[in-house]
């Protein structure tokens, strides 16, 4: 791998009241890649996902390491992190309908995000936000541009996301459960548009999902998280190859279509896994 | 004790006057006794709703539902709670946050006026795996998972003969997914329920059920058995092309 955008060495992340800490020692290096968190409710990988734009007021983060391109995250100060939040790093959530703001016309809502980072005319932004809604394949970009959030649909809703994310040409996206308040049909659409814009502006994704047939399809890389520790870093082709007990456990867990119809195998969670450092 | 359903010409109109939304046009399928049968479609194809006139949640249908050859508004209110009981999708919301396990499920034992209150309470919640120590539990002290198995035990304790699934496990991580899969899957073999079980997850149909019914904009496009699943062979576009797209996400095998 050549350069790396992001370096991650033993972050731990606590939440203000709380006795434990919620991730504990995670590590890793992002290239311009697609890495998938994946892991239970609770695991921490949205955590760790926050905690990188800093988006945990009250939780005590601490890393021996936390640099995102030539910048050292912990040392930045309020001020400089509204230059990179947004801009350089920015982050897809999970539901649209939650993360829009329901009473501003959509368009301007992307249009904001090059209004705060770039110096232009709102004419210029309009029409910056007007492309990049057709990048991400909505027909009618004009018409669609002067909607409110609750006249689209989650599918359009979700590539809004996608378009205002990805508006500031930032070096790395979170997407964290981009698709899971998506039908299948609308999921594997958002997935690749996602995909493509990604890949052609080589920006490094890091994709949070409990879904393993996500990240084996969309992702190069997988992280896989149990309560606040990396237990297995696989490629995403090696996925059926996985070697620790609680990847396989998931694996085995999910249904498949063309499956026998025997029970499903239950994880059987070792109190060892929790203290195991991969 | 298994029950067949036959819907006819089902449906169902909200609102009135020019805004009027007809969301079932006329929807027609039948479910054999002790069949497991899957509704798929995408969000607002009407999934939800046919499983809520069924149990009357929603009563302003026309149309004709046969629960075992009786139409369900015949039946008075209690033997049809006896008959059909939904589990809901989120079990964070279905459950009352102040309520004790206890107070959730000895609830329709008073109003069935039923005896044996502490023995059918621990068969109940020990049907669903889980300890009758849970009985003094509250939701916020359960797991996703566990909160979920006792909506399915708040459901069981009538001794139903049918149940409708709204789709009782997309709220849940895929280790959960199984554990209560598995269950609801034991649960049939050992007491021959029917099954109506919405879903959008067609591995999961695969997986549960014996037919399922593919709905678009309320109507339902086509019925087909699970074996077309692998092969996709759907005939309705839209079918095929939900089939095609659950088959690429898997990765196709």
């Amino acid at each position: 791998m050549e350069k790396s955008i992001l370096e991650v060495e033993n972050l731990r992340i606590r939440y203000g009241g709380s006795e434990t800490d919620a991730v504990r020692g995670v590590s890793f290096t992002l290239g311009r890649e697609r890495l998938g968190i994946v892991g239970e409710s609770g695991s921490g990988k949205s955590t760790v996902g926050r905690a990188l734009l800093r988006l945990l007021p009250g939780a005590t983060i601490t890393a021996d390491r936390l640099r995102f391109a030539e910048l050292d995250l912990p040392s930045l100060s309020e001020k400089e992190m509204l230059k990179v939040r947004g801009r350089r790093m920015s982050m897809i959530l999970q539901d649209p309908k939650f993360s829009l703001n329901p009473i501003r016309r959509v368009g301007d809502q992307v249009a904001e995000t090059y209004l705060r980072h770039f110096k232009c005319s709102k004419a210029e932004a309009r029409d910056k936000a007007l492309a990049m809604l057709e990048a991400v394949k909505i027909r009618e970009p004009k018409r669609v541009y002067d909607q409110y959030p609750h006249e689209i649909s989650g599918g359009m809703g979700q590539r809004v996301m996608i378009a205002m994310m990805l508006l500031a040409d930032p070096d790395l996206v979170i997407a964290d459960e981009p698709t899971s308040a998506l039908d299948v049909t609308v999921r594997l659409q958002v997935l690749n548009i996602l995909d493509r814009l990604v890949k052609d502006r080589g920006i490094g994704l890091i994709m949070i999902s409990h879904d393993l047939n996500l990240v084996r399809n969309f992702c190069d890389r997988v992280l896989i998280m149990y309560a606040g520790r990396i237990v297995e870093t696989l490629a995403a082709a090696d996925l059926d190859k996985a070697k620790h007990p609680y990847t396989r456990g998931l694996l085995a867990a999910q249904p498949r279509i063309g499956g026998g119809r025997t029970p499903l195998a239950v994880l059987d969670r070792r109190p060892e896994w929790l203290e195991e450092i991969a | 004790m298994s029950v067949s359903v036959e819907c006819r010409d089902l449906a169902i109109t909200f609102g009135a006057g020019p805004t009027a939304a007809k969301v079932l046009p006329g929807v027609t399928f039948s479910v054999k006794p002790g069949e497991c049968f899957g509704l798929v479609g995408e969000s607002g194809s009407g999934k939800s709703t046919v499983l809520r006139c069924i149990s009357m949640l929603t009563d302003i249908w026309t149309g004709n539902i046969l629960i075992d050859g009786k139409p369900v508004r015949d039946i008075p209110l209690i033997e049809r709670c006896r008959t059909l009981q939904m589990v809901f999708q989120d079990p964070y919301g279905s459950l009352h946050p102040r309520q004790s396990v206890r107070t959730v499920l000895n609830e329709p034992l008073v109003i069935h006026k039923l005896g044996d209150h502490e023995e059918r309470m621990r068969r109940a919640i020990t049907d669903v795996g889980l300890p009758v120590s849970f009985l003094d539990r509250f939701p916020h002290q359960l797991s996703g998972g566990q909160r979920q198995r006792v909506a399915i035990a708040r459901a069981l304790i009538l001794e139903p003969s049918l149940l409708l699934l709204d789709e009782p496990t997309s709220a849940l991580d895929v280790s959960v997914q199984a554990e209560i899969l598995n269950l609801l899957q034991r649960l049939r073999d050992e007491r021959g329920f029917t099954y109506i079980m919405v879903t959008h997850d067609l591995a999961v149909v695969d997986h549960m059920c014996d037919r399922f019914a593919v709905m678009l904009h309320g109507e339902i496009t086509e019925i087909l058995p699970r074996d077309a699943i692998p092969g996709n062979r759907a005939t309705h576009p839209y079918a095929r092309e939900l089939i095609g797209a659950s088959l690429e996400y898997e990765g196709a095998h």
